[in-house]
């Protein structure tokens, strides 16, 4: 994680507070701050307030509490049409009484740019998004994946410094999804825009960030690069909601510096990392990344732990095999190994042992 | 053969309530059998009768027209004729009426010559104008109720306008295309805001609000209209509000009321709902991310809704405006409640011509007039805005 | 014997059936207090005579029009119809209403004197039976005149006297009568000035003195309706609407009966009835014009009776308990300077004229 001064900060939200009625918060405490050129992720589920974060940002909605700071100003007060920041919807939004030129246009218009220089700047964005030859059209006889592309190049037309970016992929198919988080990527990094981009797909989330918001009830869970959010999620909503995980439960028996011995429910001991338990007899959650199990015990430490299990299904999934195994009372522990020349198909019914190391299995909040 | 079964009742009903009285309005506005029908021998005889000449026709025209109105008598149809021809030349239907008794004491065979007989029961058939009058309108398709519904006649020497006294039909279609437009023109000024409030405001409130616009819609048209006359006249709600508060005097009471002024107040208020409810329609369904985009491009909040929400409401403005206008170039109870002279319609003569003069191809003809100003009004709208661009939601 | 009785029970109910379904007849009036005043004396008594049952239709504003449609759609549902003279006079010129022989199908007076006889000139056409003689005339307001109320028609042609506005038909009859009168024409040759283009415009021309004082009603409430309102300081209308403001609603309104101009409403049969309906639709007719009838109808509106024999029965109103005769159009006090409707002229005349008097209102 790269360390930000506040000086440095180019969007900067302080303590920010958001409520509809005055009563309920959707948005508590937040702080956040981002350096120019990044591209920011906000994450989490529908109702967690990413919206909400993204939609003051734009001024589309007023902070009840804090202060949110563009380029060091303040702009609580600054209505959104001043703030020059680009904007993509998950709708795109495109003007259907306008054709596509008159639609990017339009921004450069209302900046009173003149008409060759409008012209120049609306052709070398239709071209960076490879619709050069479809300035002439109506947004309705366009594709979905078409729309989206002029939607980023209207979003890009009049060269804001920051632009913000509300689940713009989330109509769209699978294929044309991944190669337009590519396309935006490239892009954002081309031409070296801020970007806050809004989405409660995890995988565009960690694909296309430098760094990943995690939000959840109101407030981020976790704010940081998409693989230290993957192999250090912080607390349990993290481990959970990023990537595929297995948790078991227990209570801490004993910490010893950067590992801590773990008694699961059945009896059982395990070793893991203390992430967020400070004292003996805690109750943890553990959580331990299906690819990071280890069942070849020439791999382990001699005097690591392990748990018995028991397979119950195989999943042959191509580059990667996929058990489903009985472990200390959990009957939906995920392993996977790569489908590498000696990997072992384990059946179901056969008993094994399973360990790993230390520091894959993080004690969490319970 | 299925679908035409289901749609069966719909097609009867159409037919029966649409197409089948415009199609008996086309007909009645040019048919004219009634002369030639009841006068067929005076008809045929005055094919060789020269109408432009100063000489009244020969001996053998009285005798045919002695024949025809003896039949026609017994029939108890010359006085139906009279009616008729009277449109045309006042003075006819009497005419027509005493003669009867007297013509009907004629035997055609044996009581000639009848020329001076005739002129002797009744002058008009020794003037030169009866026998034109006849020889004109004997044809059974006639273009004279046309004439006559754009002010001018049918006569022997072709059409010619109407004595310039007599000419109101066209000032009243311009009058009633004005006052439509006008009537169009304030329903927009007064709809927009309320529908944009209607299709923007929380649910809750927009659904009381949503009540009030209907509240006056179920409410009778006469009553409404009534109401009006009580709030308008000069010792009225408004006008006793107004020398109330000082702002006028009480012998400087406003006429707002009996004029065209009062029928735009009224027409206005009656027809906005039709104007409402289209346009909140389309305004319910302009997603606020539009005005939201347009706004984060750097618009101002007047060019975000003059570019971007204006042009998207336009379908409704469009719909309510062809449905109010249309409305209200065929209104004629408001009018002649409230509009006084000069606030009445071309539909107020089109009553007159079906109720009192009996007058029905007159009518006829001017209802076809404005239904076909209306056809004219929709293909030019069509050109300018285009038809697709109407929406009722 | 159980046989006979059962057949005869049989027969006894589809006749009762039979009677029940033709026994109903449809009268169209005008309505409101002019129809109440019917039901009362003329209908009930009817029914209770024969065994009639009577429904209204209050369509006679747009009798002619509709009787016209009927007639061509071949279905004519009305049986008994009540329309002012001229529309009697339009009806039968156009074969849509039937003849009547006044001497054979109408009741004579109780002293034996011959309908025709009684009835006289209001027998204006052959297929009218004239029931009421009302008048339009005008009422003021007592208390915007000053204190030299009205007594002559120019008074509405005075605006330095008479300041205020009027209200006034919206159609040329009555109107351009008055109008010439006022511009020094004398009574008996109004007619043949307005038969001329010169009489017309000098007509239009008198009316212009006061045009931007008028009001111009279309229905016969509007003038009372105005002068409660004090919208107007005069207005015409017809008589017995004026009546009902004056001493029903007890309104600071009087009567100007100068050149009162009369008019007949009555009924007429439709043409083309069966000829069962048409033999009912007579026999009411004969019951509903005899002498008391007519004269029991003063008891509840205050219009004059058609039948010169009916006049000494005129009693009292049957609510107010007032005595009628001074209230109707020809007691000899109010009837000093009157008119009769020109039948004859307006049937000739009225489209032309109406044609010019709406382009002079366009104006």
């Amino acid at each position: 994680m790269t360390d930000l001064s506040n000086d440095a900060a180019f969007v900067e939200f302080q303590r920010v507070q958001k409520s509809y009625d005055g009563e309920i918060l959707v948005v508590k405490d937040l702080n956040l701050s981002m350096p120019k050129g990044e591209f920011l992720t906000m994450l989490g589920p529908s109702g967690s307030g990413k919206t909400t974060c993204l939609m003051m940002l734009a001024g589309f909605e007023t902070a009840t509490h804090g202060e949110i700071m563009l380029d060091g100003q303040p702009i609580n007060n600054i209505p959104p049409h001043k703030r020059g920041i680009g904007m993509v919807f998950q709708n795109y939004a495109l003007f259907p009484h306008m054709t596509v030129a008159e639609n990017l246009s339009f921004p450069l218009e209302v900046r009173k740019i003149g008409k060759s220089d409008r012209e120049a700047k609306v052709k070398r964005a239709l071209d960076m998004v490879q619709m050069g030859d479809f300035g002439n059209r109506r947004p309705a006889q366009l594709s979905g994946g078409q729309q989206q592309r002029i939607a980023l190049a209207r979003a890009l037309v009049f060269e804001p410094e920051l632009v913000l970016m509300d689940e713009p992929l989330g109509a769209l198919d699978k294929q044309l999804r991944e190669h337009m988080q590519f396309e935006i990527t490239r892009l954002a990094h081309e031409l070296g825009i801020t970007t806050v981009y809004v989405t409660h797909d995890q995988t565009e989330a960690l694909t296309m960030s430098d760094r990943v918001a995690v939000f959840d009830d109101g407030r981020i869970q976790q704010l940081a690069p998409p693989d230290q959010l993957y192999e250090e999620p912080e607390n349990s909503f993290v481990a959970q909601f990023i990537g595929e995980n297995n948790t078991l439960e227990g209570t801490v028996k004993s910490i010893n510096g950067n590992t801590c011995i773990v008694t699961l429910d059945d009896g059982s001991e395990i070793d893991a990392m203390p992430v967020n338990v400070s004292r003996p007899g805690e109750r943890t959650t553990v959580s331990i990344r299906p690819e990071r199990v280890e069942f070849n015990k020439d791999r382990l430490h001699s005097d690591a732990h392990t748990l018995k299990a028991q397979v119950k299904e195989f999943i042959y999934m191509g580059d990667v095999f996929r058990f489903r195994m009985s472990v200390a009372g959990n009957d939906d522990f995920i392993v996977k190994t790569r489908n590498a020349p000696d990997a072992v198909r384990l059946k179901p019914g056969e008993e094994i042992e399973i360990g790993w190391l230390t520091q894959d299995c993080r004690a969490l909040d319970a | 053969m299925r679908a035409l079964m289901l749609i069966a009742p719909l097609l009867v009903f159409v037919l029966l309530s649409f197409v089948i009285p415009i199609a008996s309005m086309l007909f009645r506005s040019v048919e004219n059998g009634i002369v030639s029908e009841t006068l067929p021998l005076t008809v045929e005889a005055l094919d060789g009768w020269d109408a432009d000449g100063d000489q009244l026709p020969d001996e053998a025209i009285y005798e045919a027209f002695v024949r025809d109105m003896v039949v026609a008598i017994e029939a108890k149809k010359h006085t139906r004729l009279g009616s008729r021809l009277n449109y045309e030349e006042t003075g006819m239907s009497s005419m027509f009426r005493k003669s009867g008794r007297a013509l009907k004491k004629l035997n055609p065979d044996t009581d000639g010559p009848f020329k001076d007989q005739l002129i002797d029961i009744h002058d008009g058939f020794g003037e030169l104008q009866t026998w034109r009058v006849i020889k004109t309108h004997s044809v059974e398709v006639t273009n004279g109720y046309f004439l006559n519904a754009i002010d001018m006649q049918r006569t022997h020497e072709g059409a010619v306008s109407q004595p310039e006294d007599k000419q109101i039909l066209v000032k009243l279609f311009i009058r009633t295309m004005f006052m439509s437009l006008i009537i169009t023109g304030s329903c927009i000024l007064l709809a927009y805001p309320i529908s944009y409030l209607l299709a923007t405001l929380p649910m809750r409130v927009s659904n009381l609000l949503m009540i009030l616009v209907l509240l006056p819609f179920w409410t009778s048209l006469l009553v409404r209209t009534s109401a009006w006359k009580v709030m308008l006249q000069q010792q009225g709600v408004i006008n006793d509000t107004l020398v109330w508060l000082g702002l006028v005097s009480d012998s400087a009471r406003l006429i707002i009321i009996n004029n065209q002024i009062g029928t735009i107040i009224a027409m206005t208020h009656i027809l906005l709902p039709f104007m409402i409810l289209p346009m909140y329609s389309v305004m319910q369904t302009i997603p606020v991310t539009y005005t939201r985009a347009a706004k984060s491009m750097g618009a101002t909040n007047w060019t975000t809704f003059w570019r971007i929400y204006f042009p998207q409401s336009i379908p409704g403005i469009g719909a309510g405006s062809i449905l109010v206008f249309i409305l209200s170039i065929g209104y004629y109870i408001t009018p002649e409640i409230v509009g006084g002279t000069k606030g009445v319609f071309i539909s107020n003569r089109i009553a007159y011509h079906i109720s009192s003069s009996l007058n029905w191809g007159l009518a006829a003809a001017l209802g076809t007039i404005l239904l076909g100003v209306v056809l004219i009004l929709y293909w030019a709208y069509d050109k300018i805005v285009g038809i697709d661009n109407v929406k009722l939601g | 014997m159980k046989l006979k009785n059962t057949l005869l029970m049989a027969a006894a109910c589809v006749t009762a059936a039979g009677g029940a379904m033709a026994e109903e007849m449809t009268i169209v009036s005008w309505g409101g207090a002019y129809s109440k005043s019917q039901l009362k004396a003329y209908h009930e008594p009817y029914s209770a005579k024969s065994g009639v049952t009577i429904l209204n239709d209050d369509s006679s504003a747009e009798a002619v029009a509709k009787l016209r449609a009927m007639n061509e759609a071949g279905n004519v549902t009305w049986d008994v119809v009540d329309v002012v003279a001229s529309d009697a006079i339009r009806l039968c010129d156009e074969g849509l209403a039937l003849e009547i022989d006044a001497d054979t199908q109408l009741a004579a007076a109780p002293d034996g004197t011959s309908a025709s006889e009684d009835f006289g000139d209001l027998l204006v056409s052959d297929c009218f039976i004239p029931q009421i003689v009302y008048s339009t005339t005008f009422g003021y307001r007592t208390d915007m005149v000053g204190d030299t109320p009205p007594t002559d028609i120019c008074a509405v042609f005075d605006l330095d006297a008479y300041p205020g506005k009027r209200a006034l038909e919206k159609r040329p009859i009555n109107n351009v009568e008055w109008a010439l009168l006022c511009d020094g024409v004398a009574k008996d040759d109004v007619y043949d000035v307005l038969e001329t283009e010169e009489g017309q415009n000098r007509a239009l021309a008198k009316l212009d003195t006061i045009k931007d004082s008028v009001v111009w009603w279309s229905a016969g409430a509007d003038t009372p309706q105005l002068l409660a309102d004090g919208e107007i300081v005069m207005g015409s209308t017809y008589n017995g609407r004026l009546f009902s403001v004056i001493e029903e609603q007890k309104q600071p309104v009087a009567m100007l009966w100068d050149a009162q101009v009369f008019d007949l409403d009555g009924w007429i049969i439709p043409a083309g009835l069966s000829e069962e309906r048409q033999k009912r639709a007579l026999d009411y007719i004969m019951f509903a014009t005899d002498t008391q009838r007519l004269a029991d109808q003063a008891k509840y509106i205050s219009y004059g009776p058609a039948r010169a024999s009916s006049a000494p029965l005129v009693g009292q109103h049957a609510e107010l308990g007032i005595e009628m005769a001074p209230h109707m159009p020809t007691d000899p006090n109010n009837a000093q300077n009157t008119f009769l409707y020109n039948y004859e002229f307006w049937a000739d005349y009225r489209d032309d004229i109406d044609a010019k008097f709406q382009a002079w209102l366009a104006k």
